[in-house]
């Protein structure tokens, strides 16, 4: 270990936090875009309605993580936030639309009487968008922004596996809260997206060696490689539980399986680039702030993120069970 | 940076911000009067508060989700389409929006759904924290984001270092000079407007003669409020005012449509209307009043007041007559606002709680109701004056806005821009159908609040 100054230390803090709030992000946000995605399979009304209600409560909070990540980005690495976002700057776009398209049509969709499906298929479509231009954002930031034919493939992996694992969390989200019919569909499309998920993100796991010398030098990290070869032993496991759950008819061991093998992939793609934030273009360090500001907002946002953990975790707690139709 | 790329990132700016605004300002004021109708719910526990709570939380729903959406863009935009602003100011300016999102963003988002989907499942104190919680979280937004604004008008506690600002001081940075006045305006603002829908959507069922005794409630309490709202915000107005001539010379000239800087010892005068015109450096015409802006600007008699001569033209905001204009058409309203508030209260007294005596006051309701459209323009008005008065500078005296924007493709910006004009007419038509066929429907009157949960023995959320 080298010897660490009080900015290296907040600043890997920083890069922690803004990391959990990431993680806490595409965890809650994922599953009710896959709900969102699997709502464009569903035909009969009154399926949609229920699958919408099940994320009725919670879907605003949940996009909250982005907002608030966001705005923590922009404080503690300004930098960062400036690069990614003016130099994806198209996929940055797409990604608002969506969120517009699914805020504005899952409340449009309870106020509405003739024009319902076509607000619900606006959700659907949104949260498909959001989903593709997140897998974007993925790639184009694993491969360092690298132009060319080869990295268009890689991005085309990470959004499908971007898409399919929203699905895997929304299905396994529904197995949990719905009953019937929807219950049973859901858990032959965890089926089917937790396959596409771990083929994805194999694939963007060499693909990542494969572009960024940066995730290549850490690989060869024995104490890194060490910690790459336990996650990906946990992500294996937590593939067999979650097929294992849904085959023994459980009802909640398919989220947490799925919520699982998402901590371990992103702890995995996050040991990899350690300490940069735009592989070979951009490390923690030079896209901090100054420590004073670094303190500040420690003092700040960390003393309310328990907070904001422990007020979502009394609107899930307020809502748990099984969702049942209610007339509008 | 081509200068076609810096204009259409203005642009684009501009119109998310206009557009936005509109929906934030009535969550803030409507969430603030649903605490106080839901309070005297609970203290009376008068089921007809408990219907009013219902009703006007629909319309805060259809307007909230709007507001969200529509608020994305305005936090990603920095990023986008001014890097070089965001990289220069982001250890404070990022550090104030990181704030908002997590301190204010969040409490609303985290309490709106126990507030929209919790009665019956939660009992009723709880859900008026909850209401509590997601109008407090749409008042720190503001605050949070009026601090941030004000410090674009008057940056103070930072330093340059590397050519980037430091933060060398938090307490004089959030307390610049112009934080106090930025904030309470603009909450004022928002106040404002929420009182005066409830007022004229309230006006519009009583014309109307629907439900007048339910009606009447409503609109009494609203204008009771009002009345006392409306006469701060004029105070809260010319302070501001004071304050723009000290910190933004340029701005307060501009507003004023004024020129030459009075000799010491006289008066400037003040252009109740006039054509400033930039080419001649000159108004085309004016009709003044000597002395007076002095008076207004200053609050003494000889006050010396720069004009924009005195000013280079670089350093000058664009389109004065438009500041001119936006000026005076967002302090008339303000004061227009106070007149009617004044009057109705004097007409509510004089009715002495017979509603007959109210409803036959039709000019009155009527005035209200053509009133709902005045406080958003004031608002955009104020907001014009200030972000355009600002100009050209886009961090008031550090950093100038063509300096502050990405370089991105013109063909990119405009194709965003056509995108998000496109969802904004959607948005907002769709806004305007609901909320018609909300109006239509209007309350419930047969609606009984559910059991207590606490009181039920198999309930949820018994241990809260």
């Amino acid at each position: 270990m080298t010897p660490t100054s009080t900015q290296d230390l907040l600043s890997h803090a920083w890069f922690g936090l803004i990391g959990l709030m990431l993680l806490l992000y595409v965890v809650t946000d994922g599953f009710d875009l896959g709900v969102g995605i699997l709502s464009l399979f569903r035909s009969r009304e009154e399926d949609r309605d229920l699958m919408i209600q099940s994320i009725g409560h919670v879907w605003d909070a949940n996009e909250t993580w982005l907002v608030a990540l966001g705005g923590a980005l922009f404080g503690a690495f300004p930098a960062a936030y400036a690069m990614i976002l003016s130099d994806l700057y198209v996929p940055i776009m797409v990604l608002i639309a969506s969120f517009i398209m699914r805020g504005a049509s899952i409340e449009f969709r309870h106020a509405a009487h003739t024009s319902k499906t076509f607000w619900d298929r606006v959700f659907g479509l949104g949260s498909l968008l959001a989903a593709i231009s997140q897998g974007i954002v993925l790639g184009k930031v694993l491969t360092g922004f690298i132009p060319g034919a080869e990295s268009l493939g890689f991005i085309a992996v990470t959004a499908i596996g971007v898409v399919s694992g929203y699905s895997l969390l929304g299905a396994t989200w529904l197995v949990k809260k719905t009953t019937g019919r929807i219950e049973s569909t859901a858990r032959r499309d965890a089926v089917i997206s937790v396959c596409t998920t771990v083929l994805a993100a194999i694939v963007v796991s060499l693909g990542t060696l494969h572009f960024s010398p940066v995730g290549l030098s850490q690989w060869q990290d024995s104490g890194v490689f060490h910690v790459l070869i336990a996650l990906g032993v946990v992500a294996a496991l937590a593939f067999v539980y979650i097929l294992y759950s849904i085959h023994m008819r459980g009802e909640h061991g398919p989220f947490i399986g799925s919520t699982i093998l998402f901590i371990v992939s992103f702890a995995g793609l996050v040991i990899s680039l350690f300490p940069w934030i735009v592989p070979g273009k951009l490390s923690v360090a030079e896209a901090a702030s100054d420590s004073a500001t670094l303190t500040f907002m420690l003092f700040g946002i960390g003393i309310v993120l328990p907070i904001m953990v422990g007020y979502n975790l009394y609107q899930y707690h307020l809502f748990r069970g099984k969702v049942v139709p209610v007339k509008h | 940076m081509p200068i076609e790329s810096l204009n259409l990132a203005r642009g684009q700016f501009a119109l998310t911000a206009i557009f936005h605004i509109l929906w934030p300002i009535l969550t803030i004021s409507l969430s603030a009067f649903l605490v106080v109708v839901e309070t005297l719910w609970v203290k009376t526990s008068d089921v007809v508060w408990y219907r009013h709570a219902r009703f006007w939380s629909k319309l805060l729903l259809l307007n909230f989700a709007v507001g969200v959406v529509s608020g994305i863009p305005m936090e990603f935009q920095f990023g986008t389409n001014w890097g070089p602003f965001s990289q220069y100011t982001g250890q404070f300016f990022g550090n104030i929006l990181g704030f908002e999102g997590a301190m204010a963003f969040m409490l609303e988002a985290g309490f709106v759904g126990i507030m929209m989907l919790g009665w019956g499942r939660v009992p009723k104190g709880v859900h008026l924290f909850a209401t509590c919680m997601v109008a407090l979280g749409s008042s720190l937004s503001a605050f949070w984001i009026m601090v941030a604004n004000s410090w674009l008008q008057t940056p103070a506690g930072v330093a340059v270092v590397n050519g980037k600002l430091v933060v060398t001081d938090y307490v004089k940075a959030i307390f610049n000079p112009d934080m106090f006045w930025g904030v309470s305006h603009m909450w004022f603002a928002a106040l404002e407007t929420g009182l005066v829908v409830v007022a004229g959507i309230s006006a519009y069922y009583l014309l109307k003669r629907r439900n007048p005794e339910f009606f009447v409630r409503s609109f009494k309490l609203a204008l009771l409020i009002l009345a006392i709202v409306a006469p701060i915000q004029i105070w809260l107005g010319d302070s501001s005012g004071v304050d723009v001539f000290e910190t933004q010379p340029a701005k307060g000239a501009a507003i004023e449509g004024h020129w030459e800087t009075n000799a010491p010892g006289t008066g400037a005068n003040w252009s109740l209307i006039a054509w400033p015109n930039a080419a001649k450096q000159g108004n085309d015409w004016s009709l003044e009043v000597p002395g007076m802006l002095s008076i207004l600007a200053t609050h003494s008699l000889h006050g010396q007041i720069k004009g924009l001569r005195d000013i280079p033209v670089a350093d000058q905001p664009p389109m004065i007559p438009m500041l001119y204009y936006a000026f005076r058409a967002m302090a008339g309203i303000g004061f227009l606002f106070m007149v009617l508030a004044f009057w109705t209260v004097y007409a509510i007294r004089k009715a002495r709680g017979r509603i007959d005596a109210l409803l036959a006051q039709r000019k009155l309701l009527l005035a209200w109701v053509l009133a709902i459209p005045l406080p958003y323009i004031a608002v955009e008005c104020g907001w014009i004056v200030r972000e355009v008065g600002r100009q050209p500078w886009v961090v008031y005296g550090l950093l100038r806005t063509e300096h502050a924007a990405s370089a991105i493709s013109s063909g990119a910006i405009t194709g965003s821009m056509v995108m998000f004009s496109c969802f904004f007419v959607v948005l907002i038509s769709s806004f305007f159908v609901f909320a018609r066929r909300w109006l239509r429907k209007g309350p419930d009157l047969s609606l009984m609040p559910p059991a207590e949960p606490a009181r039920v023995s198999n309930a949820h959320a018994v241990d809260y």
